[in-house]
């Protein structure tokens, strides 16, 4: 009998820090990699909600897992998108250093 | 016969007509043409005037008025242009037109050889056609119906006296290039106005007063307003008084007559001499019933023609110039005539003035025929005598030839006989010698002055005594003696044109004193359809009382025996001993300062410009120069308007407003445009990891607002 | 004293342990392994939440694919080190700031607005059947049909781009 605020509070702490992974890691492989992280806690919370309504006859709300499968889909298509582009750039600037990547600047 | 009268405007209009088609057609005509186009307009407007007068004699002297034309119609005032032909005005035309038309003749010849000596031919027609406009303006003025009719044709030959003394108008009387001809006419035109101002005045007293200007209506209505305001009635006619001192050359506006000397002779004849300087007289002659109902106005217009006569007379003394002389002498004369009209003496003065154009005008051109013979001689010597004359013509002499100067004259009875005649017979009409016209005239101004004021009588009788001598003086200087100057002894004689209209005014001079004879008084029956004599029965003395006809025997002799004993005197100063080349005139080391003062006019002429036209000047330059230039432009054009201006526009509008003020403004949201931008700008740093910052800070935010609700 | 609660409590340690793994090591490598290792934990917590086909799917495709691929790439660009040098001096503690911010935000957004039954009960036979798998692939394909449609299409889309992306043009250097 685990109280769903736990799953909740774990998400949060999961979200938060791969939020700053995000804002903190200047190499671009991590950063993906935090966005993954922040991903994947918001799965937890979605398959703890799932598992919180449960319906009159006992069973789950199945729409929480399969979102979460849904979001494991996306989130393979968006990492090789993201890859592909990491490497695309490592080809010219043959360096993953996201703070050498501000040609973009006002 | 009521016919005849419907001619009148053709005194006014046939004048006109001939200086038109001078105008139009004087370029492609000859001189004899456009000078007997002229003189027959002036010849047929006499024709006119004796069928008016033949008329009016026809219905027994009453007054016609003939109207022309509506002139001013303006609410209650209503002025048309009415011609009024009664035997007053009908006398003015004759005399006009009469001795107008004679002197248009003589012109003829004079003006033919004058613009040769000036060396300048085109200007002939000029002449004629200001000539003919002075018969139109004269006719307009002795015609009119009321007193601004008069005054129309009043200033018309005051125009035409300006335009004609300054006929020469960029030379002065010798022909050098000089102001001098063009002053006098400014000066004629300017004192005339001084006049005319009076006149006006005159004018608009008795508008107001009377509540009109015609001369039908003020004489009608003249005794109840003089009952009821007398102040009124004094102040119109010594207001009147000023415009006649003003055209008819009285103390103290004469001084432009003499000057007016610088224009042709044949002006000098015709408008100083015979009609625009009487029209004063005339004036006066037709307001009296304005001048009966005020006796002491009347005092002082006869005193002032007294006083004049002699003043002027005196001045005429100690002038040289031939034409200066004859001029002091019309002022003179004038103010015989104004005495007489002043006194009340109506047929006595009119009488005068017609005379007196008759034998003032033939003085006047034979002077003028003296000149010319002068110029002649002076112009053959230059041509013939080359030796004599300096080598060449005219332009080289260095000798400046006043042909004027009668110290230049003497002995011209041997060279110009004819001349010498006529001048003669008009000296002997001017001093009042019997039998001649000047006598009967002279001699009934005295009578009605013995009368009516002892000492207007004595200031006429000396003044007469001057005539004579003056007039003297004059014939021995010019006709008798040695001639003083190469050009004398080479004088001509005129030629027939002009001596002929001479021979016809000599006669007049001669024969007109049968105008008004005493016994028969002709002339003043004719007057007195038009103006009432009112017979003063004062307490006369007995010598006063004998009366052959209207002639008085004593006075007629003293004035006689004065006359002739004046011209004996002149005969012993210069006569028996004829001045010689270059001598002084013989009066002017026993008068001394007297003398000194008769020759230089007086001084009066100095005297005003000290007194009022330097001060004018003066006035108008301090006005002109600090007033106008420094004051008004420098100052407060410049410094205030301008400067204001300025001010405002570059220092309160440019610099506060525009730049300070609104640049500054929009300026400053540029600025901070700028500023904002270049600050936000550092957000675009383009480093991911700062946009993912601010993302979650966004975020934040949100929930933080979230939390909140 | 629940045994399912020590045991979540081991797991949530692991798992927070491995994420701050994650996000201190300098070795990208490393960091991958403890992601790695995050998932696995993540994977278990599924199961105990009576989702074993997520918790499969999880294992196969996320640690399993995805982070293989990862490593791959790693591998390849040789990105284990990166030279030091801090551009943005300011953005670190404003992001811990600002990441402090939102934990406390959504703490007490989850906790005290989020009113549902508190408790999970742990997850009997039934989850880990045929019969839940079954019930679950139906939904999938009836009214989940769509989102499966576009994501097979999107997984297409991924395929074709990362081609794109990564091909080579004539003359470029490897």
């Amino acid at each position: 009998m685990i109280p769903l605020d736990h799953y909740l509070l774990l998400s949060a702490i999961l979200f938060t820090m791969g939020a700053l992974g995000v804002l903190i890691r200047r190499n671009a492989l991590i950063i993906f990699m935090s966005i993954e992280l922040m991903l994947n806690s918001a799965n937890l919370a979605f398959v703890a909600f799932a598992r919180s309504f449960e319906k009159a006859s006992g069973q789950p709300l199945f729409s929480g897992q399969l979102f979460v499968f849904f979001v494991i889909a996306v989130a393979a298509a968006e990492v090789a998108i993201g890859l592909a582009l990491i490497v695309a750039i490592f080809r010219i600037k043959h360096n993953v250093d996201v703070d050498q990547m501000s040609s973009l600047k006002g | 016969m009521e016919g005849i009268f419907t001619l009148v405007p053709l005194i006014v209009f046939l004048p006109v007509l001939g200086l038109l088609i001078n105008i139009i057609f004087g370029g492609k005509m000859s001189e004899k043409a456009i000078g007997w186009l002229a003189s027959a307009a002036a010849g047929a407007t006499f024709v006119i005037s004796v069928l008016l007068a033949y008329g009016l004699w026809s219905a027994h002297g009453e007054a016609v008025t003939v109207p022309f034309a509506d002139w001013i119609t303006i609410g209650n005032l209503h002025i048309p242009w009415t011609f009024r032909v009664d035997t007053l005005s009908v006398t003015m035309m004759l005399v006009v037109s009469g001795v107008g038309t004679l002197i248009h003749v003589y012109a003829i010849g004079y003006m033919h050889e004058d613009v040769r000596f000036k060396k300048d031919e085109k200007r002939y027609r000029r002449f004629f056609v200001f000539l003919n406009l002075f018969i139109a303006m004269m006719m307009i003025l002795v015609s009119g119906d009321s007193y601004l009719m008069l005054f129309v044709g009043w200033e018309g030959v005051g125009l035409c006296s300006f335009l004609l003394i300054g006929f020469w108008y960029d030379m002065d009387t010798l022909g050098r290039p000089s102001w001098a001809n063009s002053n006098a006419a400014k000066k004629a035109f300017i004192t005339n106005r001084i006049g005319d101002f009076g006149f006006l005045l005159a004018g608009m007293t008795m508008f107001w007063a009377f509540g009109s200007v015609q001369f039908g209506e003020v004489f009608g209505l003249a005794e109840e307003i003089a009952a009821a305001q007398p102040g009124i009635i004094v102040a119109i006619t010594l207001f009147m008084l000023i415009g006649v001192t003003g055209k008819s050359a009285q103390i103290p506006l004469y001084v432009w007559l003499p000057d007016a000397m610088a224009g042709p002779t044949p002006v000098s004849a015709l408008i100083h001499a015979a009609t625009m300087v009487t029209a004063g007289v005339y004036l006066i002659a037709r307001s009296w019933p304005l001048y009966t109902l005020v006796p002491d106005a009347q005092y002082i217009v006869a005193m002032v023609g007294a006083v004049t006569a002699l003043f002027a007379a005196t001045i005429a003394v100690g002038q040289y110039d031939i034409k200066k002389v004859l001029a002091y002498s019309t002022i003179s004369q004038l103010g015989f005539m104004v005495a007489a009209v002043g006194m009340g003496a109506f047929v006595a003065g009119m009488f005068h003035l017609v005379t007196h154009a008759f034998f003032k005008a033939l003085l006047f051109l034979s002077a003028g025929s003296v000149i010319l013979g002068l110029e002649r001689g002076h112009h053959h010597l230059a041509h013939h005598n080359p030796l004599s004359a300096g080598a060449g013509g005219h332009e080289e002499h260095e000798e400046v030839f006043d042909p004027g100067d009668m110290r230049n004259m003497g002995g011209l009875r041997k060279r110009m006989p004819v001349t010498f005649w006529l001048y003669i017979i008009g000296t002997l009409a001017l001093a009042g010698i019997f039998p001649f016209a000047g006598f009967w005239s002279k001699d009934e101004i005295l009578l009605d002055a013995a009368k009516l004021h002892p000492e207007v009588f004595a200031l006429l009788l000396t003044a007469a005594f001057f005539t004579a001598f003056y007039m003297g003086r004059q014939i021995w200087m010019v006709f008798f003696g040695e001639p003083r100057h190469e050009a004398a002894a080479h004088a001509e004689e005129s030629p027939r044109v002009m001596t002929v209209p001479l021979m016809v005014l000599a006669g007049l001079s001669v024969l007109g004193g049968a105008l008004n004879l005493p016994g028969v008084h002709t002339f003043g029956h004719w007057l007195e359809h038009t103006i009432e004599m009112v017979e003063h029965e004062a307490h006369l003395p007995a010598w006063l009382q004998i009366s052959w006809g209207g002639l008085n025997p004593i006075v007629a002799l003293a004035s006689t025996v004065l006359a002739l004993l004046a011209i004996y005197f002149s005969w012993l100063i210069y006569g028996r001993k004829p001045l010689a080349a270059g001598q002084k005139d013989p009066l002017k080391k026993p008068l001394g300062f007297i003398f000194t003062g008769m020759e230089n006019k007086w001084f009066v002429d100095e005297g005003y410009w000290a007194v009022f036209v330097d001060r004018y000047v003066d006035i108008a330059r301090f006005l002109a120069d600090v007033v106008d230039w420094r004051f008004w432009h420098d100052w407060f054009h410049e410094k205030v308007i301008a400067g204001t201006y300025n001010w405002l526009s570059h220092i309160a509008l440019n610099r506060y407003a525009d730049q300070k003020g609104i640049d500054a403004f929009f300026n400053g949201l540029g600025e901070l445009t700028k500023r904002a931008s270049t600050s936000l700008r550092r957000l675009q740093n383009g480093f991911v990891r700062s946009y993912a910052l601010a993302v979650l800070l966004g975020v934040v935010v949100i929930l933080g607002y979230l939390v909140m609700r | 004293m629940d045994f399912t609660l020590i045991f979540f409590y081991v797991l949530a340690a692991t798992a927070v342990a491995t994420a701050l793994g994650l996000l201190l090591s300098r070795n990208a490598v490393y960091a991958a392994l403890f992601l790695v290792l995050n998932l696995a934990t993540v994977a278990v917590f599924y199961l105990l939440l009576g989702a074993p086909f997520v918790a499969m799917a999880q294992i196969t495709v996320y640690a399993g694919a995805i982070m293989v691929l990862f490593l791959f790439v790693i591998m390849i660009l040789g990105a284990e080190k990166l030279p030091k040098g801090e551009v943005l001096p300011w953005q670190r503690p404003l992001a811990i700031g600002a990441a402090a911010l939102l934990l406390v935000e959504a703490v007490y957004l989850l906790l005290q607005r989020v009113r549902l039954t508190s408790d999970l009960s742990n997850p009997g036979t039934w989850e880990n059947s045929m019969d839940a798998l079954r019930q679950m692939a139906t939904l999938l394909f009836t009214d989940y049909l769509l989102p499966f449609e576009v994501t097979s299409v999107l997984l297409l889309v991924a395929m074709i781009g990362a081609i794109v992306l990564t091909k080579r043009e004539k003359g470029e250097p490897a």
